[in-house]
């Protein structure tokens, strides 16, 4: 039991970050028609906005000690970041939150980089085949990616989470189990959280405000929507920077489970696209479901027989079941790897608008 | 007699002597190696190809790579303070270029994949004139590159390669490592594992899946089941997974109390992090703490994991705080010229183009098959690697190797990993006929003519 718990949330971990990306994806693709290859790399510059605001945060006075010398001979430098100089443990407070308060910071800049990307180069894209659509947005985003290499370097550059929200969690003790059976780390539990929140958000605003409200009837009808003198390309603009935000955000709270580098966004893309077709393309919420069910999905298929397992004889129903999926796992060595793909072609096959995709898309 | 009046066997006795004197500065200089090879320098310089990643997820440690060949270039051409010059045992070097020729180099990039770094590695031949390729970061880049160089008939000085299989099955005549192997980590962690952790361990493996990870994941098996432990599993990880969690959490159920990460690169520092992340560090299993083992380490890895290298062991070919004479010319050198300390991977970059351009010198010529023959079970000291042998059955140099932890109380950001041992030669040291080594041929020396 404990071991399938262990493996739901994972599983959901996981998908969180698949929901958050696919979200903004299919959002693009609903509202705008656009095939957003640069998606990932949106999600990479948010994680990096991150590592900027740590950078800042970080920056050191250095001040050369004579009497101590290098291995190569030249004055060892010290080194004291200024905001602790500074503002003393109100400073060091500041550095250890750098990633929750660089959501602060991320809002702003990738909805500015999302609406100039959309206007900048997106739009003139809009009645192209989407063939042009991947082609220009994946172009941009190897340009995006090479842009943070020329700055950051290749190496992953670590985040670390507050000490507060650091640590393991026992999610055990907190339903009912014996303590420590089930411990997860906690900043992973708080990614789950965040993900909902973020989520609940996107889903309100579309249905509760008058600005989602014309959004979701574009989407539905957009030349009608046009007729009734709403100029629903701003809107959409607007959905396109807001889509850009969700992914940024996404990626900043990524970044003490993933150390970000420049590649960040790559590792993603693939695994979003899937995600968004098996849920539907357009469909925001076939695109949440399938990421955390994919999640779990995956998950699950890296599961390992343990050491120590019950006996035929003294096996409960749930081990017996336990065994089965072990030994099938068995015979299918490294099928965590694939199993996502290997979903997408049976959805494809038997349900090609996904999960919950709207009819005639992606069926012709 | 008229002078223009010449015999038959006057003509032959002419021919003879004129043929005879022509060919005398070839014949004293390189008396086997006449016939001519691929590339064959003309003019007053000799290129050398430095085929490293300078895109792709090793980019830094490619970076460095260059770094160090342009240190080399230097050194050999007389600039800059001499660096390993100064303490290498061979003094046939001077820092007037090699066998007359300033030394100049061209670049390419292996952005980590064999098809890039072959094709990369060709252009440098084919277009450049690159009579020795050397560099990379990736044992499949290292095996594909070192398969085109002996194709081709020019010299392949590995750079980071750490799979048993490049000098083991996919060993090549024309290829040489100067880098240690993990067959080499397995048998120096051994002993300091057995010390540290005793002999009843449970062992978690995960292991990138592909030929430097199996080589990896075989030998530390290979040795901690040799010291009594239990491989409770190998899980094959694909390469670049990023999120390792899904591997992770069956670990932590798993009734293991040890978990080796094969792993290199982002693949090590996001493992690595993640697994300290899911607390494996504080836990109690079997009544033991739970430990992590990383078989290799490198400092731009151990930089990018942070902290959650502290106390961890692993292995390493060379590192920065050594106080060996060759060890701190280098630091010196490198550290004066770039203002950081020189990684593993620069250090094996640097000796082998020192090494190369030493066995050119020695031999008088830069004929490839005269330069197997300058390096095959060439003996040597002072480049930092204490006493070291390239031997010449397989062409893996056979040095001491260092065990390291990581630093619990870091001095500066480079003061990653602290040395805990240094094994000598004779404790890594394998047989030819190894059963991991098996299935390769060296075959015969190419010249490319």
């Amino acid at each position: 039991m404990d071991q399938i718990l262990l493996q739901i949330l994972n599983g959901l971990d996981k998908g969180s970050a698949y929901a958050l990306i696919a979200l903004g994806l299919t959002l693009i693709f609903g509202t705008l028609g656009v095939v957003n290859f640069a998606h990932g790399a949106l999600f990479m510059l948010g994680a990096f906005c991150t590592v900027s605001l740590n950078k800042l945060l970080t920056m050191e006075q250095v001040v050369l000690d004579e009497t101590r010398m290098t291995a190569w001979g030249t004055p060892m430098e010290i080194r004291t970041p200024f905001v602790e100089a500074w503002f003393g443990e109100f400073g060091t407070t500041l550095v250890e939150y750098a990633v929750p308060l660089s959501i602060l910071v991320a809002i702003p800049v990738m909805l500015l980089v999302g609406v100039t990307m959309e206007r900048g180069l997106i739009k003139h894209f809009y009645k192209r085949p989407h063939a042009e659509q991947i082609l220009v947005t994946f172009g941009l985003a190897i340009v995006l990616q090479e842009i943070i290499k020329a700055w950051f370097g290749a190496n992953p550059i670590p985040q670390s989470e507050p000490d507060a929200l650091g640590g393991m969690l026992d999610f055990g003790a907190a339903i009912g189990m014996t303590e420590g059976t089930i411990t997860y780390p906690a900043w992973r539990l708080v990614y789950f959280l965040f993900a909902g929140v973020v989520i609940t958000g996107v889903f309100c605003f579309l249905q509760f405000t008058t600005f989602g409200m014309v959004v979701r009837a574009g989407m539905a009808d957009r030349e009608t929507v046009g007729l009734l003198g709403i100029n629903i390309d701003k809107r959409f603009t607007f959905m396109f920077g807001l889509a850009a935000v969700v992914a940024g955000l996404a990626g900043v709270m990524y970044t003490p489970i993933l150390s970000p580098d420049y590649h960040l966004g790559m590792d993603f893309l693939v695994l979003s696209f899937v995600v968004v077709v098996v849920g539907g393309m357009g469909s925001l919420g076939g695109a949440v479901m399938a990421g955390f069910l994919l999640g779990i999905l995956q998950s699950f298929t890296a599961m390992k027989r343990p050491a120590i397992f019950p006996d035929a004889a003294d096996r409960t129903v749930g081990e017996d079941i336990l065994n089965v999926w072990y030994t099938i796992l068995e015979y299918l060595p490294g099928i965590d790897q694939i199993i996502i793909y290997l979903a997408a072609v049976v959805v494809l096959l038997v349900r090609p608008r996904g999960l919950m995709g709207r009819k005639g898309v992606m069926e012709t | 007699m008229s002078f223009f009046n010449l015999s038959r066997r006057g003509l032959l006795k002419g021919s003879a002597a004129l043929g005879a004197g022509l060919a005398t500065p070839t014949i004293f200089t390189s008396s086997a190696w006449a016939q001519g090879y691929l590339n064959e320098p003309t003019g007053d310089t000799v290129t050398f190809g430095f085929n490293v990643p300078q895109t792709g997820a090793y980019a830094d440690e490619g970076a460095d790579e260059l770094r160090a060949y342009e240190l080399a270039v230097e050194h050999l051409n007389g600039g800059g303070d001499g660096g390993l010059l100064q303490t290498f045992s061979s003094k046939a070097l001077t820092g007037a270029g090699v066998n007359g020729k300033k030394v100049a180099y061209v670049t390419g990039d292996t952005q980590t994949k064999s098809d890039a770094a072959r094709a990369s590695a060709k252009r440098m031949i084919e277009s450049d004139g690159a009579l020795m390729i050397t560099g990379g970061s990736s044992s499949g880049v290292a095996i594909a590159v070192q398969g085109l160089c002996q194709e081709a008939g020019v010299i392949f000085m590995a750079g980071l390669t750490h799979s048993n299989d490049t000098t083991g099955k996919d060993k090549r005549r024309n290829g040489f490592r100067h880098f240690f192997n993990t067959e080499m980590s397995g048998a120096a962690l051994g002993p300091i594992l057995e010390a540290n952790y005793g002999t009843d361990r449970k062992a978690y493996h995960l292991t990138a899946d592909y030929t430097w990870g199996w080589s990896q994941e075989g030998s530390m098996k290979t040795y901690t089941e040799a010291i009594g432990w239990e491989t409770v599993a190998a899980v094959r990880t694909p390469l670049g997974a990023g999120d390792f969690s899904q591997y992770l959490t069956p670990v932590l159920n798993s009734g293991a109390d040890t978990l080796i990460l094969n792993h290199y690169g982002r693949d090590m520092v996001n493992s690595l992090t993640q697994a300290v992340q899911f607390g494996m560090r504080d836990k109690v299993v079997n009544g033991k703490d739970f430990v992590i083992v990383v078989p290799l380490y490198s400092r731009l890895m151990a930089q990018g994991a942070g902290e959650a290298v502290k106390g961890i062991f692993g292995s390493t070919n060379w590192h920065w705080s050594l106080q060996d004479a060759g060890s701190q010319a280098f630091v010196k050198s490198f550290g004066q010229k770039y203002g950081f300390p020189p990684s593993q991977a620069a250090h094996t970059c640097y000796v082998q183009a020192m090494l190369y351009a030493d066995a050119a010198q020695r031999a008088g010529t830069f004929h490839p098959c005269a330069i197997v023959e300058a390096l095959e079970g060439y003996e040597f000291d002072g480049m930092g690697n204490g006493p070291t042998l390239y031997r010449a059955e397989d062409h893996q140099c056979f040095k001491p190797v260092l065990v390291v932890k990581g630093n619990e109380n870091p001095t500066s950001q480079y003061d990653l990993l602290e040395v805990v041992d240094v094994t000598p030669t004779e404790k890594v040291m394998y047989p030819v006929d190894h059963p991991d080594f098996q299935g390769g041929d060296l075959g015969t020396c190419n010249a490319g003519i």
